[in-house]
C-alpha cells in the first residue's frame, strides 16, 4: 500500500505539506463562514490568508539552496577571483558581474517573496479596516454575534414596513398605510439603513451646535402635535412634521444631510398602528441625545 | 531527514493552532493563540529560506496584528458565544 | 443552517487536493516556479544591473517598484478610511468597559521603556538601511519604528504618546512618504527616463547608472517606511480609543 506510485504514497507522503496547507486553507474558509461572531471571521479570514501565503512560499522552494541574499564570491561590492589560476596569476575582477546560470541553483527564488510580502502588508490594512468596522457595527447595534445583529435588522424592517404587519383587514387602514407608505417612502430609500438613523441623530447631535436643543424642544412640542392629526388625515400629518424641523434645519446649519435629521424622527409618528412603539423610540432618541454630548462638555 | 520532521511537526502545530483560535470561546485568548500561529509561520519561512518574508510576518503579523486586535476587543465584548 | 457550509468547504477541500496531485515535489530544483526564466533573470542579473546583493529588495523596489508604489497608498488609504468610519462616532453607548484601567504608569515598566525605546527606534533606522544587503527594508522597519510608538503609548497613557506624535502629524507624515516615493519616479521621468527608472538620476547626481539605483532604492524604502510608520501608529490609537484619542489602553 505504500508503495511508489500509489495514489497514498504520492498524496500522503510526498506531498504531505500541500495536503496541511489545503487543510489550514478549509479551516480559515469554514471559520470565515459558519462563525457567529465578527471577531472570530475576522481570525478565519487571516488564517486564510496566511495559509495562501504559506502555499505560495513553498512552490518556491529550491532544495539545498540558500537565502536570496549574495554570497560573499558573488558579491557586487566584493572582488571575484577568477577562477582560473593554472599559471598562478589570479585575476581579481573588481565590480559586479552576472552569476552564470550553474550558479543561479544555489539561491532561492526570490519572486514569491516578493509577491508575498505585498500581500502580507495588505492583509494587515484589511485587518486594521475590518476591526473600524466591527466598532462601528457594536456602536450601532449593541452586539457582534451575526445572528443578533440579523434579528435586529429585520425587527427594524418590520418597524418600517407597516403594510406587511398582519393587521385585521378593515378597508380605511390599508387605504391609510398605503398613503403613508407613499410619504415615507422616499424617506426610506434616503435612509436605508436604519443603523445610519440610528446613529446619524446621536452623530450630529455630537457635531451640531447648540441650536440642536432649540430644534430638539421644538421637536417635542410638535410631537404630540402630529399624534391626534395622524389618525384622522395621515398626509397632512406627515407633511407637517417634517416641514417645522426642516425650516429650522435650513436656519442652523446649510449641510443637505441634516434634511435627514428630522425623517427618522417623523418616520415612527407617521404610522398609528406602531404609535405606542414609535412613541417609545422617539422618547429613546431624543433622550439618548443628551448623553453623547456630556464627554465632549 | 531531521528537515523533514521539523517541517511536519511546525505544520501540524499550525494547524492545531488555528482550530484552537476558533473554537476558544473568549476573545482575548483567540487573540493571542493567533500570535501563536503567525509566530509558527515566520518560523516556517524563515527554515524555507523566505527570510525577508518572515521577518515582515514577525513584525506584521504577530506583532501589529494582535495588538491592533486587542485594543479593538478591549473596547468590544470580551466573550463570544461561539 | 450553518452546518451546511461544511459542504462547499468540503467540496473545496476535496478538488484542492485533487489538484495537490499535480504540483511538483516540495524543493524540486525543475519546478516551473524555480525554473521560470524571469526569476533566473533577477538572481543573476541583480547584482550587475543595480549592485544591490539582497535581491528581494531589489525586486520589491526597482524591478517592481510599481507595485511598492501602490501597496503604500493601499496601506495609506486603509489608515485614512479607519479615520473616516471612526471619527465622530458616538462611543458605545452600553455598561462600557468591563475591565476599566485606572492604574498609574508602573515604574519598572516606564524606567525599561524608557531605555528601550532609543534601542528599538536605531534598531528600525538600521533595518531600514540595511534592506540592501541583509533582510530588512522599508516595511519591516517602518512596522519597528511604529511599534516603538505603540509601546509609548501602551507603557504610559495615549496622551504621552500623542505628545510626541499627533494625529495630523501622522497624516502628514504618511502623505510625504507617498510624495517622496512617487516624486522620485517622477523626477526620472523629467530626466528622460521612463517612470521610476532610477537609472537616469545618474544625470543629476555624480554616481554611475548602477549605483544611482541602489541610492534611488535607498530613498524609495525611506518613503515607504515613513508612511507604514504612521499609518500603523494611527491605526492602533484610533481602535483603542474608538477614534475619540481619550482613555485607550
Amino acid at each position: 500500500m505504500f508503495e511508489d506510485g500509489t495514489i497514498i504514497n504520492e498524496l500522503f507522503i510526498e506531498r504531505l505539506n500541500y495536503f496541511i496547507y489545503v487543510i489550514l486553507l478549509l479551516i480559515g474558509l469554514h471559520g470565515m463562514i459558519a462563525k457567529n461572531n465578527l471577531i472570530k471571521k475576522l481570525i478565519g479570514m487571516s488564517i486564510f490568508q496566511t495559509a495562501i501565503i504559506l502555499f505560495y512560499v513553498s512552490v518556491g522552494v529550491k532544495e539545498g539552496a540558500t537565502i536570496p541574499i549574495y554570497l560573499p564570491e558573488h558579491d557586487p561590492h566584493g572582488s571575484h577571483a577568477s577562477h582560473g589560476d593554472e599559471n598562478g596569476t589570479e585575476e581579481a575582477v573588481h565590480g559586479p558581474v552576472v552569476l552564470e546560470s550553474g550558479l543561479v541553483k544555489g539561491y532561492a527564488n526570490p519572486l514569491p517573496h516578493v509577491l508575498m510580502l505585498t500581500a502580507i502588508v495588505v492583509g494587515v490594512a484589511t485587518l486594521g479596516l475590518a476591526l473600524a468596522l466591527c466598532l462601528r457595527i457594536y456602536q450601532g447595534y449593541g452586539t457582534i454575534e451575526e445572528d443578533e445583529i440579523l434579528a435586529k435588522i429585520e425587527r427594524q424592517e418590520m418597524r418600517l414596513k407597516p403594510s406587511i404587519i398582519v393587521k385585521s383587514a378593515d378597508s380605511p387602514k390599508p387605504k391609510t398605510s398605503n398613503s403613508e407608505n407613499s410619504a415615507p417612502k422616499p424617506k426610506v430609500s434616503s435612509s436605508p439603513s436604519t443603523k445610519r438613523s440610528k446613529a446619524r441623530p446621536k452623530a450630529k447631535a455630537k457635531t451640531a451646535s447648540t441650536a440642536t436643543k432649540a430644534k430638539t424642544s421644538q421637536a417635542k412640542s410638535s410631537s404630540p402635535k402630529p399624534k391626534p392629526a395622524v389618525s384622522k388625515s395621515t398626509t397632512t400629518g406627515t407633511k407637517k412634521s417634517p416641514a417645522k424641523p426642516k425650516t429650522t434645519a435650513s436656519k442652523t446649519a446649510g449641510k443637505s444631510t441634516t434634511k435627514a435629521k428630522p425623517k427618522p424622527r417623523a418616520k415612527p409618528k407617521a404610522k398609528p398602528t406602531t404609535r405606542t412603539k414609535a412613541t417609545s423610540t422617539a422618547k429613546k432618541a431624543t433622550a439618548s441625545k443628551p448623553k453623547p454630548r456630556t464627554p465632549k462638555k | 531527514m531531521g528537515l523533514e520532521l521539523f517541517n511536519t511537526l511546525i505544520l501540524l502545530l499550525l494547524v492545531v493552532a488555528a482550530i484552537i483560535a476558533l473554537r476558544v470561546k473568549d476573545l482575548l485568548t483567540a487573540s493571542v493563540v493567533f500570535a501563536v500561529y503567525s509566530f509558527l509561520m515566520c518560523l516556517l519561512w524563515a527554515e524555507m529560506g523566505a527570510v525577508d518574508v518572515a521577518f515582515t510576518e514577525a513584525t506584521v503579523g504577530a506583532g501589529i496584528s494582535t495588538v491592533v486586535m486587542i485594543a479593538t476587543i478591549f473596547n468590544l465584548k470580551r466573550k463570544s458565544s461561539d | 443552517m450553518k452546518k451546511l457550509s461544511l459542504i462547499p468547504v468540503l467540496v473545496v477541500g476535496a478538488l484542492l487536493i485533487y489538484a495537490a496531485d499535480d504540483f511538483p515535489e516540495w524543493g524540486n530544483l525543475s519546478a516551473p516556479a524555480s525554473a521560470s526564466p524571469l526569476s533566473s533573470h533577477f538572481i543573476s542579473n541583480t547584482g550587475f544591473d543595480t549592485e544591490v546583493p539582497n535581491m528581494v529588495t531589489a525586486v520589491l523596489a526597482d524591478y517592481r517598484g510599481f507595485d511598492t508604489m501602490f501597496e503604500t497608498v493601499v496601506v495609506f488609504i486603509a489608515g485614512m478610511a479607519v479615520l473616516a468610519i471612526l471619527k465622530n462616532s458616538s462611543g458605545s453607548n452600553s455598561k462600557k468597559k468591563n475591565f476599566h484601567i485606572e492604574t498609574e504608569p508602573d515604574i519598572i515598566v516606564t524606567n525599561t521603556v524608557r531605555l528601550l525605546i532609543p534601542v528599538i527606534q536605531i534598531f528600525a533606522f538600521y533595518v531600514l538601511a540595511h534592506g540592501h544587503v541583509s533582510p530588512g527594508g522599508g516595511f519591516q522597519g517602518g512596522v519597528v519604528m511604529g511599534a516603538s510608538f505603540i509601546m509609548i503609548a501602551l507603557s504610559w497613557d495615549l496622551e504621552k504618546a500623542l505628545a510626541r506624535f499627533p494625529m495630523d502629524r501622522c497624516f502628514i507624515v504618511a502623505g510625504l512618504g507617498i510624495v517622496l516615493y512617487a516624486g522620485i519616479g517622477l523626477l526620472s521621468m523629467f530626466l528622460g527616463g521612463e517612470f521610476l527608472d532610477y537609472a537616469e538620476l545618474a544625470n543629476v547626481f555624480p554616481v554611475s547608472r548602477e549605483m544611482a539605483r541602489y541610492h534611488a532604492m535607498l530613498g524609495v524604502e525611506i518613503g515607504v517606511g515613513l508612511t507604514v510608520t504612521a499609518i500603523m501608529f494611527a491605526l492602533y490609537a484610533n481602535l483603542a480609543t474608538e477614534g475619540r484619542l481619550k482613555g485607550g489602553l
